[in-house]
């Protein structure tokens, strides 16, 4: 038994290894508790639309979201928007068409633009792209109930500004807690009841950072409901196929193996 | 098929009879699936079919992958998120084959370590142990540049790094580097020949498997004793063995369920666990990430490349007995292929003639210690290479080569093993028992 156990042990071990990453300059992320965490997360709905608001009315202004398709806004499992509603929305966007060699008003089938400055990255991943956590002790095996920690590295950026700024070869800085470094190009977005909710929810930077990061969590992830619920019928069902078997075996061998003594 | 005799496969029926004169297929498969497998074997047994399964999975969810997948810079990255977002269930499918490499690593780890705790490369094995390791290359070659295809920026830095290690070999490194990326650096020609060779080594391996099972069809399966089925006549090997299926077949296949309870739970809550962040960024030539790291299953080789630097005593001295030729960056990369290597000699290189661990006191505790290296050193690979991790790549990556080249070929001239059951028939009642009559 000692021995199976030593055997599990290093190969639950050799798995987590691979996990641990070199700590560097990293900035600080707190943790924050998001609907979508654990095997039975699921995305807050209303949480995503606000988020896709934040996200239209401040992020867009320099940021893209090049590889999701605008129609996923209508998905179930996403913001679940109605059809006309989804198309409503396409219509703020202006997209260039190659066949009629001009600029035309986006349709659900497009993507979303690309963002306007070149220097501010495309969000697309952006959730999947940072890693908050590494615990415990570095082997990352706490992202099964908290997540990979991307959505919290995107709210303690947002949030994580000092109010400091510094000027370098013509650039400002602004001092931010959570980014590498601690010096960032990007200049505080939110301010305090820079969007309106539809629902009226509370307006606070904090918030709003909450319901942003959510939104670009299911930008990078949009199948993920799809995806653990495919995860918890695969687990159930090998767990039931795993116990047939283990009766199967247990009566082809008895006959071979006689009374255990040992 | 010679070796430890049993029943052969008899043709019944006309159509039988007609198909076996022509084509002895079923019989080959009857020999094959009803072959006498050693009745002791225990649960370290099971990663074989586990291997096996990993392989077909690998190859049918590829094959899907490779239906909707675009080997070209500008549009890999974007066809991958095509296929997380657009294509049926191309979410799962990708999650599968990128976790599904792990799988296979695991098992093939945990499948090389058992045979040499028993010993089950030594003679008349030599050449199924050869063939592992052989099937072992493949698999990290094509794992390497199937991390290639996404095209974020672990994969562009990772073929930089690993590709670069070819430019480190004297003379010829430059112009073989610039041979395998079809160019003086990562780019389009890089991308689709990974693509193209990342479809074909998987078949490599199902053929080299087919050798693999081919050899030990042949010289039969090891145990935990080590102590050969007798062969004498057809009822003394049948107290030793029991045929393949069923028993080993449910066996294997309620440890594969059991796995994959694991396995689908990784997939369906946790399935970017083993990847690394930065693979969600597109590759960009101009910005190298703060830190590369292979992917776990490379960390131990990759931790034995960095330990030798040039401040190292071998090193300077490899060095000046060339005049130069083996710098410190070729030396790292002759350790991590002699790495590979050395474990390839294991059958020359232990002198012990006792097979299992089991019966050799001494073994067992340098063994343990190999494995603990081998989890220190996966760990390492992970680190930066600063102090304190430096010195311990150098001490546990000297550990790896002193278990093959000294401690190996010592311990079976300095060594008192146990006493070895007489028969695998005596081992298995020990723990079970006399067999009685199924009392059905």
């Amino acid at each position: 038994m000692l021995k199976k156990l030593a055997i599990s042990a290093t190969a639950a071990l050799a798995l987590s290894a691979g996990a641990v990453l070199a700590a560097g300059d990293e900035g600080h992320v707190h943790d924050v508790d998001f609907s979508f965490e654990g095997p039975f997360g699921t995305f807050d709905q209303n949480q995503l639309q606000r988020g896709l608001k934040v996200y239209t009315e401040v992020c867009s202004a320099c940021h893209g979201l090049r590889y999701v398709p605008l129609r996923t806004l209508g998905d179930e499992g996403g913001p679940h928007y109605s059809e006309d509603e989804v198309r409503a929305y396409a219509e703020r966007y202006e997209v260039f068409d190659a066949e009629l060699d001009d600029f035309r008003p986006a349709l659900p089938t497009d993507h979303f633009p690309e963002g306007g400055d070149p220097n501010a990255p495309d969000l697309s991943l952006m959730a999947k792209a940072r890693a908050g956590f590494h615990g415990p002790y570095g082997t990352g095996l706490n992202q099964l109930f908290q997540g990979i920690g991307g959505p919290e590295y995107i709210v303690s950026i947002l949030t994580g500004y000092t109010g400091e700024e510094k000027e370098e070869a013509g650039t400002l800085y602004y001092e931010n807690t959570a980014f590498a470094g601690g010096w960032i190009a990007m200049a505080p977005p939110l301010f305090e009841e820079a969007v309106e909710f539809d629902d009226g929810h509370d307006n606070s930077v904090h918030h709003m950072a909450e319901d942003v990061s959510a939104f670009l969590m299911w930008a990078a992830e949009p199948k993920m409901m799809a995806r653990k619920q495919a995860g918890f019928v695969a687990v159930l069902f090998l767990v039931v196929l795993s116990v047939l078997l283990y009766l199967t075996n247990k009566r082809i061998w008895a006959p071979v193996k006689g009374k255990k003594t040992a | 098929m010679s070796g430890i005799p049993h029943d052969h496969y008899e043709p019944k029926t006309g159509a039988e009879k007609w198909l076996h004169s022509r084509l002895p297929i079923l019989g080959l498969l009857y020999d094959t699936i009803m072959i006498p497998t050693p009745k002791n074997l225990n649960w370290m047994w099971i990663w074989g079919i586990i291997l096996t399964f990993c392989l077909v999975l690998q190859i049918v969810t590829g094959i899907v992958l490779v239906m909707h997948y675009t080997p070209h810079v500008d549009m890999a990255f974007a066809s991958v998120e095509h296929i997380m977002r657009n294509v049926n269930g191309g979410h799962m499918l990708r999650y599968l084959h990128a976790n599904g490499a792990s799988l296979f690593f695991v098992a093939v780890y945990l499948h090389i370590f058992r045979g040499l705790y028993y010993g089950s490369y030594k003679t008349p094995r030599e050449v199924t142990w050869i063939i592992g390791m052989l099937i072992y290359l493949c698999m990290m070659a094509t794992a390497f540049m199937g991390y290639v295809l996404p095209w974020g920026q672990m994969s562009f830095w990772g073929a930089t790094v690993i590709t670069g290690l070819f430019g480190a070999i004297p003379w010829v490194g430059e112009p073989i580097q610039a041979w395998l990326l079809g160019g003086p650096a990562v780019d389009n020609a890089t991308l689709n020949r990974f693509f193209s060779l990342h479809y074909l080594l998987p078949f490599v391996i199902a053929a080299l498997v087919a050798v693999h099972i081919w050899a030990f069809h042949t010289t039969g399966n090891s145990n935990p004793t080590g102590v050969e089925v007798r062969r004498g006549s057809k009822e003394e090997a049948d107290k030793d063995t029991v045929s393949f299926w069923p028993y080993f077949v449910i066996k294997d296949l309620f440890a594969l369920a059991v796995i994959l309870v694991v396995f689908f739970a990784i997939v369906g809550f946790m399935p970017n666990y083993l990847g690394h962040p930065d693979n969600y960024i597109e590759a960009n030539p101009l910005v190298t990430p703060a830190h590369i790291v292979p992917e776990w299953y490379f960390l131990p080789f990759y931790a034995i490349l960095r330990a030798f630097t040039g401040d190292v005593w071998v090193v300077i001295a490899a060095s000046w007995i060339t005049g130069g030729i083996i710098d410190a960056k070729f030396f790292g990369v002759l350790a991590m292929f002699g790495a590979i290597a050395v474990m390839a000699l294991a059958p020359w290189l232990d002198t012990s003639r006792v097979r299992s661990g089991r019966y050799r006191p001494m073994f067992k505790w340098w063994f343990a210690l190999l494995c603990v290296d081998f989890i220190v050193l996966m760990w390492l690979g992970a680190m930066p290479a600063e102090e304190p991790y430096a010195t311990f790549s150098l001490i546990a990556a000297a550990y790896w080569f002193a278990y093959f080249l000294i401690i190996l070929p010592l311990l079976g001239v300095i060594e008192k093993p146990a006493a070895l059951p007489a028969t695998i028939e005596d081992d298995f009642n020990a723990h079970y028992g006399k067999a009685e009559t199924p009392a059905e």
